[in-house]
């Protein structure tokens, strides 16, 4: 199979024979899904553009009251680290490190996105502390909403990561295994896209 | 109705089946909601016990509730769909009846069939109903069945999600249906435009019911689109390069992209109003920053793109059927191609002409206008071709040809209606009016239906072995076609005379002449119904006098006619070489075609698995719980899927392997059985003499 066809990112290699070769559809099609994906946050980012104004503020805490640009930047550190070592878990796989070292990526990312989530949440509830409840105006709805949405896939992640967890321990680290810890890559990575997205334009513009 | 949530039957109580109405007060609007009611629960009861008489059930389970297969999936699709129709094209005819006995007076306003609510139920449903579980079903099943045969594949990229994918959509056809019986459908319409479905105007049931129907089977169709895309992309037989495609197939690739794209928007419009319906959240309240503008804006995004995914697999079918029953090669294969994506990417850019009237500037509105008016360029580029294939050819008036005639003359009047409609200044006069009834009904009925039910047609020998009875089927398009005619031109005049949509009742004696054409026509499209359910019947009564174990009918051009039928579990033998565009055509043009291939191997395919099934279920646990906020079942059914999908993932499993030797077998039986028949001329085509072998001589496709 010539690279030039293969999906982006990175690739199991021709070493690993039959995983390398199936990789390649069932990664492009997760690639696909996560395309899909990002039409929902792309529409949701907009939304939150169009609620940013004083209408859909409509008088209720907004930004400026509420954003603790720190505990941001604290999130934005772990998620980012977060996806750093995911890379530990690729490499790791691509060349046949062993099962405890795959492993152990996966507890630190594992960790560092609990860590992001658990300063997220916090933000969430002295954000509804403060009045800033997703009912109080049509801002704050679309802020939880995609803030929260990418929250979701946090923890999906996580849960994701912990499944494969189980099946490494459960039935080593075969085929089937080494296409779903890529098409994980994919979606981990995603997830810090998105992020970078979230702290840019939900964050920093309306501080600016 | 009672509003308190007990822990353990949430909203459900005995008041919510349309009996209690019944009981309360008979008149024609409670007979007709408890006719319905119990037409659903009798035709169950019927169903099962038929299975259970038949013995069914093993096959059933066994052979398809649990088979990855595309072509099954593609069939169980079809057969959803079909049922699903029997309900759209029934309250059809109830609200066109509703609407020829509605003509009230000033003083008493209110008349006809049903009540102003029901009519609003009613329009409602058949609407989500139409476009969500009959067309799309109908589509994907379509192209299921058909695309993995036609690019030379064994199956789908990802047969497994794609059984998940047919449950998601069975899932939301089953909440639509049981809310027949169980409580009420929302009154919004199929768009469901708040803040008349936020819970201030619609605290009911109703909205959820459509909400979640929605939300589950919008992400059964990501899905497919997903799995089409990559089955084009990544597992076209050896050859097949993308110019070498049937058209079909490129249709198919346009619909994957749009599903992929589009769908979303569906899911962030459903899930905002769902968040606002249930959390209290403002996306489209009326007052504290809500804007309702953003759901129509989103809701057409995907609602635009959608129009297309539904056309354009019909645009696929009548490339296909008027290349092969003319005996000719399809005329301007490349123009189709570019016509097909041009359609599919404008598709994008057009979705501001379903609100020209909510108030953005005449600027932004003749933008949108003019990206309208220029999807008419490849439509019309397709007609042509279609034309131009069929000129001179020796055409065959067989049933897909039937549908097709009805199609050149009906949709071309369907799309400049729709032209006219995509001038902002006149679409502010005729918006919301029958005019705009007419129109996509006009769009949708022969081109969707018409293309759907002609590629059955054309298919159907493929998946059961034997053709459809040719003179019922004729006569079921036709009836399609003047039922469509008597029901829906009159509306274009009915709007043009001033008939809001969606109208419970009306003032205006002179309404009534078309109302009265209108009714005639809704009866044809009863009787059109009645006549494609006994096509089956019939044709499944006479099928060793139609079979046609030589698997190419028609003598078609494409790889699916290369196989017996019906088509076995692997399809090909051997997974083929592709060297031409319509490359069986070209290999019949070389003669000898059914030579068997030199070598047979073991063939893996995916075993069969309850998991589409156990998906379906949880997520219409999911969907049922949420709208009657059954919490505890909410919360299990949510986290079950996530659990089957785990435990899945846990187990290793093994693919089905099917021995060279049987395949051998088989294919050594279909090769001598081809040898056996007496081939078929065109003109003997539609008698019992076609075995499915043609006369190779005859074929100039």
């Amino acid at each position: 199979m010539s690279d030039n066809t293969l999906y982006p990112g990175l690739n199991l290699g021709d070493s690993h024979g039959e995983a390398h070769v199936g990789a390649e559809t069932t990664v492009f099609g997760f690639w696909v899904f996560v395309m899909s994906d990002l039409i929902i946050f792309g529409i949701l980012f907009a939304a939150y553009a169009s609620y940013l104004d004083p209408l859909g503020l409509a008088g209720a805490p907004g930004p400026k009251d509420l954003f603790d640009i720190r505990s941001v930047a604290i999130q934005t550190g772990l998620l980012l680290l977060g996806g750093t070592a995911y890379g530990g878990v690729s490499l790791s796989v691509k060349y046949n490190c062993s099962r405890a070292r795959v492993l152990g990526w996966l507890a630190v990312c594992a960790a560092l996105g609990a860590g992001f989530l658990f300063f997220e949440i916090k933000d969430f509830v002295s954000q509804a502390g403060e009045g800033g409840v997703p009912q109080a105006s049509g801002w704050l709805s679309s802020y939880w909403a995609l803030v929260g949405l990418h929250g979701v896939h946090v923890s999906s992640g996580i849960v994701w990561i912990i499944a494969m967890m189980g099946q490494i321990v459960w039935r080593g680290i075969d085929d089937a295994v080494k296409i779903r810890l890529s098409m994980l890559g994919v979606f981990w990575h995603f997830l810090d896209l998105v992020w970078i997205g979230i702290f840019s334009f939900v964050f920093l513009v309306p501080l600016a | 109705m009672t509003r308190t949530t007990s822990p353990i039957f949430g909203r459900l109580d005995w008041s919510v089946t349309p009996y209690t109405d019944l009981l309360r007060k008979v008149d024609s609007n409670s007979l007709v909601g408890a006719g319905a009611a119990t037409v659903l629960v009798l035709g169950a009861i019927v169903t099962i016990a038929l299975i259970t008489w038949k013995k069914w059930w093993g096959p059933l389970f066994k052979d398809w509730l649990t088979s990855p297969d595309a072509k099954k999936i593609g069939i169980m699709y079809i057969v959803l769909g079909l049922v699903m129709m029997a309900r759209g094209i029934a309250e059809g005819f109830v609200m066109r009846t509703h609407q020829t006995t509605a003509l009230g007076t000033l003083a008493e306003p209110e008349k006809g069939l049903v009540a102003p609510e029901h009519f609003s139920q009613l329009f409602s449903t058949h609407g989500t109903i139409m476009i969500f579980f009959v067309a799309m079903p109908l589509l994907i099943g379509l192209i299921n069945f058909v695309l993995p045969q036609q690019l030379g594949a064994r199956d789908m990229a990802f047969p497994v999600l794609n059984q998940v994918s047919l449950g998601l959509t069975a899932a939301g056809a089953g909440l639509v249906m049981i809310s027949l019986l169980i409580g009420k459908f929302g009154t919004g319409g199929w768009t469901m435009y708040p803040p008349y479905t936020g819970i201030t105007y619609s605290p009911g049931e109703g909205v959820d019911y459509w909400v979640w129907a929605i939300l589950i089977s919008g992400l059964g169709s990501t899905l497919t689109g997903m799995n089409f895309a990559v089955t084009i992309f990544k597992n076209r037989a050896p050859g097949m390069e993308f110019m070498r495609m049937p058209l079909f197939c490129w249709t198919s690739l346009c619909v994957a992209i749009m599903l992929i794209y589009a769908m979303p928007a569906l899911t962030v419009s459903s899930a905002m109003l769902a968040l606002d319906r249930y959390a209290g959240f403002r996306f489209f309240a009326n007052d504290g920053g809500g804007n309702m503008m953003n759901y129509a804006n989103i809701f057409w995004m995907f609602g635009h793109p959608e129009v297309y995914i539904l056309i354009l697999p019909a645009f696929g079918v009548f490339s296909e059927i008027s290349s092969t029953f003319s005996g000719k090669k399809l005329y301007g294969y490349t123009s189709l191609v570019i016509a097909s994506m041009s359609i599919a990417v404008i598709s994008f850019t057009v979705w501001l002409h379903h609100f020209f009237t909510m108030g953005q500037s005449a600027g932004v509105n003749i933008a949108f206008g003019i990206a309208t008016m220029i999807i008419a360029i490849p439509t019309g580029v397709k007609i042509y071709d279609w034309m131009a294939t069929m000129w001179r050819g020796r055409v065959r008036l067989t049933t897909p040809i039937v549908y097709l005639t009805g199609f050149f003359l009906l949709f071309v009047i369907g799309g400049l209606s729709g032209i006219i409609l995509a001038n902002p200044s006149i679409d502010y006069q005729v918006h919301n009016t029958t005019f705009l009834v007419a129109h996509f009904h006009n769009v949708i009925i022969p081109g969707t239906l018409f293309g759907m039910l002609a590629g059955i047609h054309y298919w159907y020998p493929k998946a059961f072995g034997y053709r459809l009875d040719e003179t019922w089927g004729r006569r079921t398009a036709l009836l399609f076609v003047a039922g469509f005619m008597l029901t829906f031109l009159p509306l274009y005049v009915l709007g043009l005379m001033g008939l809001p949509r969606r109208s419970p009742t009306f003032q205006n004696p002179a309404f009534m002449p078309w109302m009265i054409v209108a009714e005639v026509g809704a009866c044809l499209m009863l009787a059109a119904l009645a006549s494609l359910f006994w096509t089956f019947r019939t044709s499944f009564k006479n099928r060793t006098k139609l079979a046609v174990p030589g698997g190419d009918p028609w003598n078609g051009a494409t790889l699916e006619w290369s196989t017996p039928a019906p088509v076995p579990e692997w399809t090909f033998p051997c997974i083929p070489e592709v060297t031409a565009r319509d490359d069986w055509g070209e290999t019949k043009r070389a003669g000898d075609p059914w030579r068997a291939p030199d070598t047979y191997s073991d063939i893996e395919m995916p075993a069969n698995t309850l998991h589409g099934l156990l998906i379906a279920a949880a997520s219409f646990g999911l969907g049922f719980a949420m709208v009657w906020h059954i919490w505890w079942l909410a919360i299990v059914s949510f986290l079950a899927i996530p659990g089957i999908m785990a435990v899945r993932g846990m187990r290793e499993i093994e693919p089905k392997i099917i021995p060279a030797s049987q395949v051998r077998e088989e294919d050594r039986k279909f090769r001598e059985r081809v040898a056996s028949l007496t081939p078929v001329t065109r003109a003997d085509e539609a008698s019992e003499r076609n075995q499915g072998v043609p006369d190779l001589s005859e074929f100039a496709g």
